[in-house]
């Protein structure tokens, strides 16, 4: 799988999130309070709420529209909800961000 | 035999009782009939036990509603709202019923009648209030309490203030006089005995009854018999026999009720006080059923609503092909008024082979007889303390001989056993399983405890949900919070501290005060401090702390963009489809020719698709894509606008009038006054929005009373109101005060919005913190205690000084810049498979 460099840790704010333009969609990287990091389907299951403007806690983030939880490690809705976000291979080098674009592009990266 | 696979079954009445008969039925054989019900009132099945509180505020319609709609459409049951039955055909086995009312369909039927067969008929028709017969009864503004039009007739009656004269001072009467009392009616109770709910006191309890309702401002006239009721057109006093004439302009006729059964009589069906039934409630024609108060059984009609369950137990298990059988027992009363507490229950009437325990203590307002028949309890009455109720009630009905503990018998549950006093806990755990805890839905001790551990119930609303205990009046939720107490120990929270959220147990007002205590100043702190339970909050506390960090510490604490809900972080409305809207300022709700320029620029250059005047007298363009706000941002301030803060919770619009610059009834500049309050307040944070208005005069175009505050001008000056509510809620203000200038105006309202700033939950509108904190202490603090005044204005200053930075402007120069725009655009090749 190629790994391509999309941005840096620092231009993701802690607790935060940034969002990558593909043409399949926009992809939203979240960064935890510990650095971690994790790239979900910018859209919540549940009315296709934009994940990237939620508050980030913990491994979780809520959405803004109807305040559901999702898991940002197993992009699963969380307590009663059902719902699954598409989760995509990303990984830290360096201080730098790398997303597997090639699950982008096939389906192969699809839960 | 009937063509029909399942049998029709016909209700009469959509009351709590033939309510509680379908749920009863539905829960064992859902499928065994198709329900027609008839309702003679335009609505659902509600509780009427609990008008009062509706009655008094306490309470709004919704909250009392046992079904809603949803109830009859998933259980397939065809109900007519604002249908009243007028014939029953026992030879074609018919039900007719006329509309009297627009009901569920929402306009006029198109057939004023409609007749339905049945093969089971049940007559639910309650019972109609005795109206006096005397002179003026008809009179415009004398009604009766049964239902909820009455209620509202009340109400709006009580907008007025004014006299109100309840006749009668029983169970409903009082209940009644208090909840005018409490929309602010001078009331007085007119009753004919000597003291008051005899038929449920003892004159000793009735006397302290008396007097706890006297001391809320209602007047009492015991012996009082009604001559006339006097009125030119609509009521204007009440005369009793002595002469004595009493002002007033509604009249409430609380005496009593009586089964209503015409119907049935039409129909030739056997009557008597009531719809004569057997003690299966088969009347006698036996595919009809008669339940609730149009009833009679074993000689008795009945009133209270645990006979009435009983009653529709039976008549459900009847319908089902189960023999169950209506045996009345002895029934408890409780008057739901606020702060006074009372229970009986039996009889208590003197006799000669009766013997009382009783024991008074007239200053604390404590009362509590027993009266013994062969050592076996027949009638308790409590006044003051009445926590021992069931337990006497458990003993009545049991018939247990007390013998054994007698002397301590009437100190209650805690001292009979002879040791120490049980806390109330223990004192709820020592009951019997089957004694009976819930007499609205008779729901023994034994039910209540095996669903808590059964289920896993942790919450009173989860126990009322399965269980229905406390479910109708309410009056043993004390109760029932005590087993879950006993049962779960520490781990049952009662709502006396709602924690903010799961991440810890501290409620709002730990966590604000806590602030201050221990001089927290950054998210991360206090969440050490104070010992969150996840690494970094949630959604719900993270905003929460972030708006109680930055009114404590103004100028020190630096806001934390992340802990932001996502419309206080980029500073537009997200709306559903990811985009944002866009409201500049418009001061008072004034604009100009090139401020409309520059809208309408920014509307063409950024192709917004919808421009639309909001009701805060402002231009809302939506649909903005995020990328594209920090260019509109730079058009609307080059035309010198700023944010309009219709995303945060802060201050968003003044509204005003024209006031004296144009209008011929306006008293005062209400235009000026709002653009000065407007740029005095804008930018502040609170704990939720806050909307103002100024009318220039009271016809009140601004529409200031329904404001979170709002200034009414006057010749003598200004009247400053605030607590209003349109939304949700729909309440009118209160007056905070009157003062004669602007500037005092402008001090008093930033005071206001201070105080609300330090003591408001996050997310808490002014009128729900009014509520919680009291109008009148607020009202002290702003209007009677000047230095406290200056002070709190004076914080609000402070806290402005910081505030008025225009976040738009810092935007389109460039501040986060990166929120507003992707990290990086991916073009894949081989996406192209």
């Amino acid at each position: 799988m190629p790994w391509v460099e999309v941005c840096a840790l620092a231009d993701i704010p802690n607790r935060g999130c940034r969002v990558v333009r593909t043409p399949r969609g926009r992809i939203a990287l979240f960064r935890t309070a510990s650095d971690e990091v994790f790239a979900l389907d910018d859209r919540c299951p549940h009315k296709g709420g934009p994940l990237s403007e939620g508050i980030v806690h913990g491994r979780h983030v809520t959405c803004p529209l109807h305040n559901w939880v999702i898991g940002l490690a197993d992009g699963e809705a969380a307590g009663a909800d059902k719902g699954c976000v598409r989760r995509y291979p990303v990984r830290l080098e360096g201080g730098r961000v790398l997303l597997s674009v090639g699950s982008i592009g096939s389906d192969k990266g699809k839960q | 035999m009937t063509i029909h696979s399942r049998q029709r079954l016909v209700v009469v009445g959509n009351g709590m009782a033939p309510g509680r008969a379908l749920e009863r039925l539905f829960e064992q054989a859902p499928e065994a009939y198709d329900v027609t019900i008839f309702n003679a009132e335009p609505r659902v099945n509600y509780d009427r036990i609990m008008l009062s509180p509706v009655l008094s505020g306490e309470k709004s319609f919704e909250q009392i509603v046992i079904h809603g709609d949803g109830w009859y459409v998933n259980h397939g049951i065809t109900l007519y709202k604002g249908a009243r039955v007028t014939r029953i055909d026992r030879t074609a086995r018919t039900v007719t019923a006329e509309f009297v009312a627009v009901g569920s369909l929402g306009h006029a039927p198109l057939e004023p009648t409609v007749t339905v067969p049945y093969d089971k008929l049940i007559i639910g028709t309650g019972s109609n209030p005795i109206i006096l017969p005397v002179p003026g009864r008809d009179l415009p503004g004398v009604l009766t309490y049964r239902d909820l039009d009455d209620v509202n007739a009340m109400l709006i009656a009580a907008r007025a203030k004014g006299s109100a004269v309840v006749i009668g001072g029983g169970l409903l009467g009082l209940e009644a006089a208090a909840g005018l009392k409490e929309q602010g009616m001078d009331v007085t109770v007119l009753h004919l005995m000597p003291t008051l709910m005899e038929r449920q006191l003892d004159p000793a309890a009735g006397h302290l009854l008396q007097r706890a309702i006297e001391a809320r401002g209602i007047k009492v006239i015991t012996r009082a018999n009604t001559r006339a009721i006097l009125g030119n057109g609509r009521v204007e006093a009440v005369e009793l026999d002595n002469g004595t004439r009493l002002t007033a302009d509604l009249v409430v006729m609380a005496v009593g009720i009586r089964p209503n059964m015409q119907l049935a009589k039409d129909a030739d069906l056997a009557v008597n006080r009531g719809i004569l039934v057997d003690t299966a409630m088969r009347t006698s024609d036996p595919d009809i059923f008669a339940l609730g108060e149009c009833a009679e059984a074993d000689g008795q009609v009945f009133g209270l609503v645990a006979p009435l369950y009983e009653m529709a137990n039976v008549v459900a298990a009847q319908l089902r092909g189960d023999d169950a059988r209506f045996r009345p027992s002895a029934t408890a009363t409780k008057l739901k008024v606020t702060g006074i507490n009372l229970f009986s229950a039996g009889d208590f009437a003197e006799a000669r082979d009766r013997e009382e325990i009783v024991l008074r203590d007239a200053t604390r307002g404590q009362y509590r007889r027993v009266v013994l028949k062969d050592n076996r309890i027949v009638g308790a009455v409590l006044y003051g303390d009445v926590a021992d109720g069931p337990w006497f009630f458990d003993l009545l009905k049991r018939g247990e001989d007390v013998s054994d503990r007698r002397e301590r018998l009437i100190f209650g549950q805690s001292y009979a056993a002879g040791g120490i006093p049980l806390d109330p806990a223990a004192a709820v755990a020592a009951l019997p399983d089957d004694a009976e805890i819930c007499g609205c839905n008779g729901v023994c001790k034994g039910k209540i405890t095996g669903a808590i551990a059964g289920l896993g119930l942790k919450s009173l609303d989860e126990v009322r949900a399965h269980t229905k205990a406390s479910a109708s009046c309410g009056s043993c939720t004390g109760l029932v919070e005590q087993l879950l107490k006993a049962q779960l120990g520490d781990t049952y929270n009662p709502a006396a501290v709602q924690p903010m959220c799961g991440c810890t147990e501290l409620g709002h007002d730990d966590v604000r005060r806590l602030i201050v205590a221990k001089e927290l100043k950054t998210i991360a702190q206090l969440m050490q401090e104070l010992e969150w339970k996840t690494s970094c909050g949630c959604a719900k506390c993270r905003p929460a702390l972030n708006y109680y960090l930055l009114c404590t510490w103004p100028g020190e604490y630096v806001d934390d963009s992340q802990s932001r809900f996502v419309n206080e972080r980029v500073h537009a409305n997200i709306q559903k489809d990811g985009t944002y809207s866009v409201v500049p300022r418009m001061w008072g709700g004034q604009t100009s020719a090139k401020e409309l320029r520059a809208i309408a620029d920014v509307v063409e250059r950024y192709n917004i698709p919808t421009v639309k005047v909001t009701g805060g007298q402002r231009i809302d363009m939506l649909g903005v894509r995020k990328e594209d706000l920090p260019l509109v941002w730079a058009d609307l301030s080059a035309a010198g606008m700023v944010s309009g803060h219709a995303y945060a919770k802060g201050l968003r619009t003044v509204k005003t009038c024209v006031g004296t610059d144009w209008c011929r009834f306006g008293t005062q500049d209400s235009t000026g006054l709002g653009v000065r309050l407007e740029k005095f307040m804008w930018g502040s944070w609170t704990p939720a929005k806050v909307k103002l208005a100024v009318s220039g005069c009271p016809r009140n175009c601004a529409e200031a009373t329904c404001k979170d505050i709002g200034v009414v001008c006057v010749d003598s000056g200004y009247d400053i109101h605030f607590a209003g509510a349109a939304g949700l809620e729909i309440k009118g203000t209160e007056l905070l005060g009157h003062v004669a200038t602007e500037l005092e105006a402008i001090e008093a309202i930033g005071a206001l919005t201070q105080l609300y700033r330090e003591q408001g939950r996050y997310l808490e509108r002014i009128y729900k913190w009014a509520k919680r904190v009291g109008v009148d202490t607020i009202r002290q603090h702003i209007m009677e205690d000047a230095e406290r005044r200056r002070v709190l204005y004076d914080r609000f200053v402070f806290s402005q000084s910081f505030a008025q930075v225009d976040p738009w402007a810092e935007r389109a120069a460039g501040k986060d810049a990166h929120e507003f725009a992707p990290v990086a655009e991916l073009a894949l090749p081989q996406a192209a498979e």
